[in-house]
């Protein structure tokens, strides 16, 4: 095989191409900045002593006005028996409509640090061609989110936050791992050697609970132009959550040209790889196609 | 293939076998991190909470493990538990023998609460209980060994309050007195001073979470002296004064012990003065020295 038509099998490679790098690289390089800006404005405060944000993923107060609180902890905190105080409840309304305007699993591909680590562990995967994958549903993330919940009403505590490696890994860096590394290890191991996208893509009930959020959540990826896909599967090879993009791209049982499925992460990595610009960020109201010449229209319901 | 196994059938079969795979993998997870978690459900006697933190089951529900009250303490005592220690993952607590609680009037950890973990009720420092001090080892402690160490009486904040010396005979020497540290749980704060200041090699007082540190007597016992307190007298029966058989010219006072008699002007009898008769209309054959 060449080196030649072995980059050209890299996804992205015709967009590279059509595009340039930067164009081809676009949101990814959005996503890193996001994820890690947002790990070094926690950071800068212990670091430098930069109080710009105090707190972690669970709760913080940015500028000691703006509180942002995960509601799923609080969700298990209710369950456990416990009616937060204002500060946090107001926190959990700000963090829920932001991810109800910008979708809900925006937060694991945006935020969340873990995604830094799976994401090494799949660039890995790829470059060191593990090809076999261990075969869980993807559904399994929503039984786990049960069991959390469950097991908090059950006990009258948090207890995943016990054993949460996402919660782990950002308190991890802000107050001190301990031996949380290894668990973080482990995650990074699982994904790399034991099942593709595993961690985040299958068991997180982290992103489970975002998801929740995101099947009614205003951003989605549009497909204006998806009869314009030349089926080359690079969106498929890096799309973290594959199945949500055929519903839309097929015009699968009359679906609107957008990705409505509560699992897209919105992470933008499609519209990078296309070469022939058929995804775009859009909101879920906005039904229009461009034909080619690019004229807009909308299609029959 | 079997004649059942219709395709409908073979669905609801493959769903079931799904469901129940996905139930039983998935419980089991729970199972372990319940387990788990019932561990980390009594505190380990050095982790002491910040102050206002609710009992430890109402904390493990309220506690969202943001670390904010570890930002705002101005002295970093705290710490958040990493996962190898002994208590719930990411909950704050701090050290006494390394870094006690400095007591700060306004209590800025409690404030930077969010959920309410650390109650917000709490505005005076002094009515905190983050866990209860025991002078846990007599035989090394220096005032039990007789000699006025008293740091711990002097460090604390809630100074003879939450720790009283109380004077004993030192029986060794027959001639001094031992000022023994007493720990009052109506007052200590848990703040932990005390055992940070103790000088002896490992401290002889040390502060533990209030489930370990403080009993409880039943709900049925009844302090005599308490009662008749309450009663304004005797329950059971008139107090009579006590008779003591004294050496001659020897008198004898409670917390005073043996004193010479002063002496009597002449003509005035050297008997005790009879008790005052109590203002409670007992026949007098009940009353005084009669009993």
């Amino acid at each position: 095989m060449s080196a030649n038509s072995k980059q050209l099998l890299q996804p992205g490679a015709e967009a590279v191409i059509t595009k340039g790098w930067l164009g081809a690289h676009r949101w990814l390089i959005l996503r890193r900045s996001s994820q890690i800006g947002i790990l070094l404005l926690f950071l800068v405060g212990p670091w430098f002593g930069w109080w710009i944000v105090k707190g972690n993923l669970s709760f913080s107060h940015t500028l000691n006005i703006l509180p942002l609180t995960d509601p799923y902890i609080i969700l298990q905190s209710l369950l456990a028996g416990h009616v937060s105080d204002k500060m946090a409840l107001t926190g959990v309304l700000i963090v829920t409509v932001f991810y109800l305007l910008v979708g809900g699993r925006s937060f694991c591909s945006w935020v969340c640090p873990v995604n830094l680590l799976t994401d090494a562990a799949y660039w890995l995967r790829v470059r060191l061609g593990i090809k076999g994958s261990a075969h869980i549903s993807r559904q399994t993330r929503y039984w786990i989110l049960g069991m959390t919940l469950v097991a908090a009403a059950v006990t009258g505590s948090i207890v995943w936050e016990m054993v949460n490696p996402v919660s782990m890994m950002h308190r991890g860096l802000f107050f001190g791992f301990g031996l949380a590394w290894a668990v973080l290890l482990a995650v990074w191991l699982f994904d790399l050697f034991v099942m593709r996208h595993g961690w985040c893509g299958h068991l997180c009930p982290v992103g489970a609970f975002y998801s929740l959020i995101g099947k009614w959540s205003l951003t989605r990826i549009r497909l204006p132009l998806r009869t314009a896909c030349n089926d080359c599967m690079d969106c498929f090879a890096v799309c973290p959550e594959p199945q949500v993009i055929r519903p839309a791209l097929k015009a699968i049982g009359g679906t609107p040209p957008l990705i409505l499925e509560a699992n897209c992460t919105n992470c933008g990595r499609c519209i990078d790889v296309c070469s022939k610009d058929v995804f775009v960020f859009g909101t879920r109201f906005n039904h229009s196609v461009a034909t080619v010449a690019g004229v807009s229209q909308v299609t029959p319901k | 293939m079997d004649n059942e196994n219709t395709p409908s059938t073979a669905a609801r079969r493959q769903f079931f076998a799904d469901t129940a795979r996905m139930a039983c993998g998935v419980g089991l997870l729970g199972l372990g991190v319940g387990l788990y978690a019932r561990h980390a459900r009594a505190l380990p006697p050095a982790a002491i909470r910040p102050p206002g933190a609710l009992a430890e089951a109402d904390f493990s529900a309220a506690c969202i493990r943001c670390g904010m009250c570890v930002r705002d303490c101005p002295f970093n005592i705290l710490h958040l538990a990493k996962p190898e220690e002994p208590l719930s993952t990411g909950t704050p607590y701090f050290v006494a023998r390394q870094l006690p609680c400095e007591m700060c009037e306004d209590i800025p950890c409690v404030k930077a609460c969010p959920t309410g973990a650390l109650d917000h009720s709490l505005k005076d420092i002094n009515k905190a209980k983050m866990g209860l001090a025991v002078l846990v080892d007599h035989e090394t402690c220096l005032n039990f060994l007789g000699l006025r160490c008293d740091i711990c009486y002097r460090v604390c904040p809630v100074i003879d309050k939450a720790i009283t010396l109380d004077p004993q005979t030192n029986t060794r020497t027959g001639k001094h007195t031992l000022f023994i540290p007493v720990v009052h749980s109506d007052q200590c704060t848990g703040c932990g001073k005390c055992e940070k200041a103790c000088p002896t090699e490992v401290a002889s007082i040390k502060v533990f979470p209030l489930t370990m540190a403080k009993g409880q007597l039943s709900a049925h016992y009844r302090l005599g002296w308490v009662e008749k307190e309450k009663a304004g007298g005797s329950l059971v029966a008139p107090d009579a004064a006590h008779q003591y058989n004294m050496p001659e010219g020897m008198k004898y006072e409670h917390g005073k012990g043996l004193s010479p008699m002063p002496v009597q002007p002449p003509g005035v009898s050297a008997a005790p003065a009879p008790a005052p008769a109590p203002a409670n209309g007992l026949p007098k054959a009940l009353q005084g020295n009669k009993l």
